[in-house]
C-alpha cells in the first residue's frame, strides 16, 4: 500500500487495536496478536501493507527503534551491580549456548549440502534468539525477575552483544567469495579512518556515553524536572535514546547496544522510573509495529509451494535449539523447572536474523533462495515462540511444578522488589522509611520534589523521582509485588486520589496513610481506610507532655495523662465521624462544618474522663480499713 | 524534687573514700498520690553517696536503657529496691528492669558476676497492718516470705541479701509515723553508707527495722 503517512498510521494502529485485544481475550500473548495483525494487513490477506519492499524497509527501520528502546529499558532495569552479579551467566551460559548452537546448526546445514562458510553463517545467525519476543513474553508472564528469567535474560544479552562481532565476521567470511567490496561500515562516518582509530573511536564513544550518563545527564534531568512540565521530560528521554542510537549507528555500531549501555548507566539514577514511564509507551508501540512487520513479511507463497521443507526446517530448528538449551541448562546445573522454562523460552530464531541474512545476501555468503527460505523459517519460529510459551504455561509447568514444588525450590525465587513502597518522602515519610530500614525492611521510595530526591540519595537510599499518583509509576516501582503502600504525601487531594487509585488498581496493597488534617482523616474513613495517623497529633501530644512535666507532673504521670488524652481524642474523632457524615451532604461550607466539629470536640474534652488508675494508690475509707483489719479471715490483700 | 529521676549526691572528698555507695531503685507509678514513699524518698534524696533512681521517671515509656542501668549497678556497693507492695510484688517497671538488666553474662552465667558480693536490700511499703501478714490473717504469709522471689534473685546473682525494711499500714498511717519512718530510713542509709552495719549482723535478723533500733540503742 502506498498511502499517505496518515493512512499508514491508521492501518497499523487500527490493526493493532482490533486484533490485539481479541487475541488477548483468549489469554494469548500480545505479540501473537501483533504478528496476526501483521499477517492480516499483509500482502497475503488484505494486502494493505508490504507490497512495495522499499516501503517496508522504511517502516521496518522505524520499527527497529522499538528494539532500541526495549534495550534501553532493559538497561534501566539492570543496575551495574546486578549486571556484575550476572557476569557468570552472561558469559558462561550465553557463550556456551551460542557456541554449541552455532556448531550444531552449522553441522545440520552441512548435512543439507551447504558449503562450509555458508553453513557456519547460518549456524551463527540461527543461534540467536529473539530478544524482543522473549523479553516481552517473560514480562507478560512475570518471569523476568525470577532466576529462570535471569538466566534467559543473560543469554539474550550475550546474544545481543555477540551479534556485533558476527556483523564484523560476515564480511571476513565473504572475503574468499571474491566479493569483499562491501564492507560492514560502508555507511559509517569513520569508515575512511584506519582500523585502530575506528576501534579507538568506538571505545571512546561508549566511554563518553557512560561518563555522560554518570555526570552530565543528572543535572540536565534535574533542570528539566524542575520546570514541572511533564512533556519536556519525555522529550528529553526520547532525545537521549534517539541521540545515542544515532551516534552508534553513525559509528557503524549496534544502536541497541548503545541504548543498553546508556540504560545501565542511568539505572542508578533517581529518574529511572520516570524515564521508564516516558519511554515505555513508545517502546511498546514501536515493538508492536516491529512484530506486525514480521507478520506481514511472512512469505506464504513459499510456504504453499514447499510446505514440507519449510515445516521440517522450522521443526528442526526449534528442536535443535531446544535440545541444546536443555543441554546447556544441564551443564549449568539448573533444576528441572528452570531448565524447562529456559529451553522453551529461547528455542526460536531472532530478529537479528533478518538483518544478518539480508547482509549475508549482499555479501554473497548465502544465495537468494536459501535466504528467502530461512527468513520464512525464522519468522515462523518466531510465530511459534508465543505458542510454545503458552504450551509451557498451560500443560508443562503444571506437571513440573507438581513434581518439584519442594519449598527449597520456591525459596530461590529471588526478587529485589521491596515489600514496602513509600509515596512522599518529606519529613514524615522519612521517619517511616528510617524506622523500617533500621529494622531491616526495605522500601522503595517515590518523591516528586527533585531537590529532595537529590539530598536523600546522597545518603544512599533508594529514592525515585516521580508522581506517585500515577498507576504506571507505582507499577514500575513494584506495586504488584509489594505488600504495603505508605502514603505520606503532604497534599491532601493527591493523597485521596492515590488511595482511590490504589483501591481500584492494586487492591492487594495494604495502605497506611498520613492524614494531614481532621477533615482528611474523615475523608479517609469515608473511603474505609482506617490505618491512618494524623501527622501532627502525636508530636503535639509529646510536646504537651513535656509541658505537663514542666508543671511538676512526674514524667510517668505526664505520660499516662497524655496516653489517656490520646485515647479520648481518638474516641471523639470516631464519634464525630457520624456528625461529619450527617453534614457531609448538606450544603454547609467546610469551614462551618469544621467549626461545628471543633465545638463538639471541646464539649467532649470538658466532660473529661475518669482517671481509672486508682489501683496504684488505694484510698480506702476508714470503715473499709476497719472491716479488713478486723475481719482477718476475709479475702486477700 | 525527684522529677529528674536520678539525683546524684557527690560526697565530700575525704569521707566518700571509705563510704559505701548506695543505689536506690525506686519504683512508684503514682508518686503524687503517695504519702509514705514520697516522704521517705525526699528524706534520703540529698544524702551524699546515695543515689535515688526513680525508674518510672527515667522510663515513662517503660523502655529500659539496659547498658546504662548495668553501669549504674556497677558503680554502687549497696543496691536497694524501694517500692510499694502491689499484689505481693514490685510495680511493673521493676519487673521489666529485672528481666532486662540482670542478664545472663552480666549478672549470672559463666561470665556474669558483675554484682556478686554487693549488698542487696528491699524497702517495701504495705497498705495493711503487720498483723494481716500472718498465717491466720488475710495475707496469710509474712512480707519476708512474700519477698522470697526477690531474695532468691539476689542470692542467685551472688549478692548478699539483707533483711527488708518494711513500712506497714500505709492506708491509714498518721503524719507523725510517716515522719518517723522517713527519719529512720535516713539513719538506716547513713549507717549503711558509713559501714556501721555489718552484713553478717544484719543477716541475723528478719527485718531491718529491728536492727536499726538495736543500733540506735547502742548509740544512746
Amino acid at each position: 500500500m502506498t498511502g499517505s503517512l496518515l493512512e499508514q498510521a491508521i492501518v497499523y494502529l487500527g490493526a493493532a487495536v482490533v486484533v490485539v485485544p481479541l487475541v488477548k481475550r483468549f489469554k494469548f500473548s500480545a505479540i501473537l496478536g501483533y504478528l496476526i495483525a501483521g499477517i492480516i494487513i499483509g500482502p497475503y490477506v488484505l494486502g494493505w501493507v508490504g507490497q512495495s519492499s522499499e516501503e517496508q524497509t522504511r517502516v521496518l527501520h522505524f520499527a527497529e527503534f522499538g528494539v532500541v528502546m526495549m534495550l534501553f529499558l532493559i538497561g534501566l532495569g539492570l543496575r551495574p551491580a546486578l549486571l556484575w552479579k550476572l557476569r557468570v551467566p552472561i558469559i558462561g551460559i550465553g557463550g556456551t549456548q551460542v557456541l554449541l548452537t552455532t556448531i550444531a546448526i552449522a553441522l545440520l546445514a552441512l548435512a543439507f549440502g551447504l558449503p562450509a562458510k555458508a553453513a557456519l553463517t547460518v549456524g551463527m545467525i540461527l543461534a540467536l534468539s529473539s530478544t524482543a519476543i522473549v523479553i516481552q513474553i517473560l514480562n507478560e508472564q512475570g518471569l523476568l525477575t525470577t532466576p529462570a528469567g535471569r538466566n534467559i535474560f543473560s543469554v539474550l544479552l550475550f546474544q545481543d552483544i555477540a551479534a556485533i562481532p558476527m556483523l564484523a565476521v560476515l564480511p571476513l567470511l565473504a572475503m574468499s567469495s571474491a566479493n569483499s567490496s562491501k564492507h560492514l561500515s560502508a555507511d559509517s562516518l569513520i569508515a575512511h579512518y584506519p582500523a585502530w582509530i575506528q576501534v579507538g573511536l568506538i571505545i571512546g564513544t561508549i566511554a563518553c556515553i557512560m561518563l555522560a550518563g554518570r555526570f552530565a545527564f543528572k543535572p540536565i534531568f534535574r533542570l528539566v524536572a524542575a520546570t514541572q512540565i511533564r512533556e519536556l521530560f519525555t522529550a528529553l528521554a526520547l532525545l537521549i535514546v534517539i541521540g545515542i542510537a544515532w551516534l552508534m549507528q553513525s559509528l557503524g555500531l549496534s544502536p541497541a547496544l548503545g541504548a543498553f549501555v546508556a540504560g545501565v548507566v542511568l539505572a542508578e539514577s533517581e529518574y529511572r522510573h520516570q524515564l521508564e514511564l516516558d519511554i515505555a509507551p513508545f517502546q511498546g508501540l514501536l515493538l508492536g509495529l516491529f512484530f506486525m512487520m514480521v507478520g506481514a513479511g511472512i512469505d506464504f507463497l513459499l510456504l504453499i509451494h514447499r510446505p514440507l521443507l519449510i515445516v521440517l526446517l522450522v521443526a528442526l530448528l526449534v528442536l535443535t535449539k531446544f535440545l541444546i538449551l536443555l543441554l546447556v541448562g544441564r551443564l549449568f546445573r539448573m533444576n528441572m523447572v528452570k531448565k524447562t522454562i529456559f529451553a522453551f523460552a529461547l528455542a526460536q530464531a531472532g530478529e537479528f536474523a533478518f538483518v544478518l541474512f539480508a547482509m549475508s545476501l549482499q555479501l554473497n555468503v548465502l544465495t537468494a533462495d536459501i535466504v528467502s527460505i530461512l527468513v520464512l523459517v525464522v519468522a515462523l519460529s518466531m510465530m511459534l515462540a508465543p505458542l510454545l510459551m503458552i504450551a509451557l504455561d498451560k500443560w508443562i509447568m503444571p506437571r513440573l511444578s507438581q513434581q518439584a514444588s519442594s519449598p527449597a525450590e520456591q525459596d530461590t525465587v529471588e526478587n529485589d522488589n521491596n515489600p514496602v513502597i513509600i509515596a512522599g518522602y518529606g519529613r514524615f515519610g522519612q521517619m517511616i522509611g528510617r524506622l523500617l530500614m533500621a529494622n531491616g525492611i526495605t522500601a522503595t521510595i517515590l518523591e516528586n520534589n527533585s531537590d529532595h530526591v537529590e539530598t536523600i540519595r546522597r545518603f544512599g537510599q533508594k529514592v525515585y523521582y516521580g508522581d506517585a499518583t500515577r498507576a504506571d509509576l507505582l507499577a514500575s516501582a513494584g506495586a504488584y509485588e509489594a505488600k504495603v503502600l505508605v502514603i505520606a504525601l503532604a497534599d491532601q487531594t493527591k493523597s485521596l486520589e492515590l488511595v482511590e487509585m490504589v483501591k481500584n488498581q492494586f487492591p492487594h496493597l495494604r495502605i497506611f496513610v498520613r492524614a494531614t488534617s481532621r477533615a482528611h482523616a474523615y475523608e479517609l474513613m469515608d473511603k474505609e481506610v482506617f490505618s491512618f495517623e494524623r501527622d501532627t497529633r502525636l508530636s503535639a501530644l509529646e510536646l504537651g507532655q513535656s509541658v505537663l512535666q514542666q508543671f511538676g507532673f512526674h514524667p510517668y504521670r505526664a505520660r499516662r495523662a497524655t496516653h489517656l488524652f490520646r485515647q479520648h481524642d481518638k474516641r471523639v474523632m470516631h464519634q464525630l465521624f457520624e456528625v461529619y457524615k450527617e453534614n457531609r451532604n448538606d450544603y454547609i461550607e467546610s469551614s462551618k462544618r469544621n467549626e461545628l466539629i471543633i465545638a463538639e470536640i471541646l464539649k467532649a474534652d470538658m466532660a473529661g474522663e475518669a482517671d481509672s488508675d486508682y489501683g496504684w494508690s488505694v484510698v480506702l475509707s476508714d470503715e473499709e480499713i476497719e472491716a479488713i483489719t478486723e475481719d482477718k479471715a476475709d479475702d486477700k490483700k | 524534687m525527684l522529677n529528674d529521676g536520678a539525683v546524684t549526691n557527690k560526697a565530700t572528698e575525704n569521707d566518700s573514700k571509705q563510704w559505701q555507695s548506695i543505689l536506690i531503685l525506686f519504683a512508684h507509678p503514682m508518686i503524687h498520690r503517695s504519702n509514705v514513699n514520697k516522704a521517705m524518698i525526699e528524706a534520703v534524696a540529698d544524702l551524699d553517696a546515695v543515689r535515688v533512681h526513680d525508674l518510672y521517671a527515667a522510663y515513662p515509656e517503660l523502655y529500659i536503657d539496659v547498658e546504662y542501668e548495668q553501669s549504674l549497678l556497677c558503680q554502687h556497693d549497696v543496691i536497694i529496691f524501694h517500692h510499694p507492695f502491689y499484689w505481693y510484688a514490685p510495680p511493673a517497671v521493676l519487673k521489666i528492669w529485672q528481666d532486662l538488666v540482670l542478664q545472663h553474662g552480666f549478672a549470672f552465667g559463666r561470665e556474669g558476676s558483675a554484682l556478686s558480693d554487693k549488698c542487696f536490700m528491699s524497702v517495701v511499703t504495705c497498705g495493711y497492718d503487720k498483723d494481716t501478714y500472718e498465717e491466720s490473717a488475710v495475707n496469710h504469709y509474712t512480707v519476708q516470705e512474700l519477698l522470697r522471689p526477690t531474695e532468691q534473685m539476689a542470692r542467685f546473682i551472688g549478692m548478699r541479701y539483707m533483711p527488708p525494711y518494711i513500712v506497714y499500714g500505709t492506708h491509714r498511717i498518721r503524719k507523725r509515723d510517716i515522719i518517723a519512718h522517713a527519719d529512720e530510713y535516713r539513719s538506716l542509709l547513713i549507717a549503711l553508707r558509713e559501714g556501721q552495719i555489718r552484713v553478717d549482723d544484719a543477716q541475723k535478723v528478719s527485718k531491718f527495722n529491728l536492727l536499726l533500733s538495736l543500733l540506735r540503742g547502742r548509740e544512746r
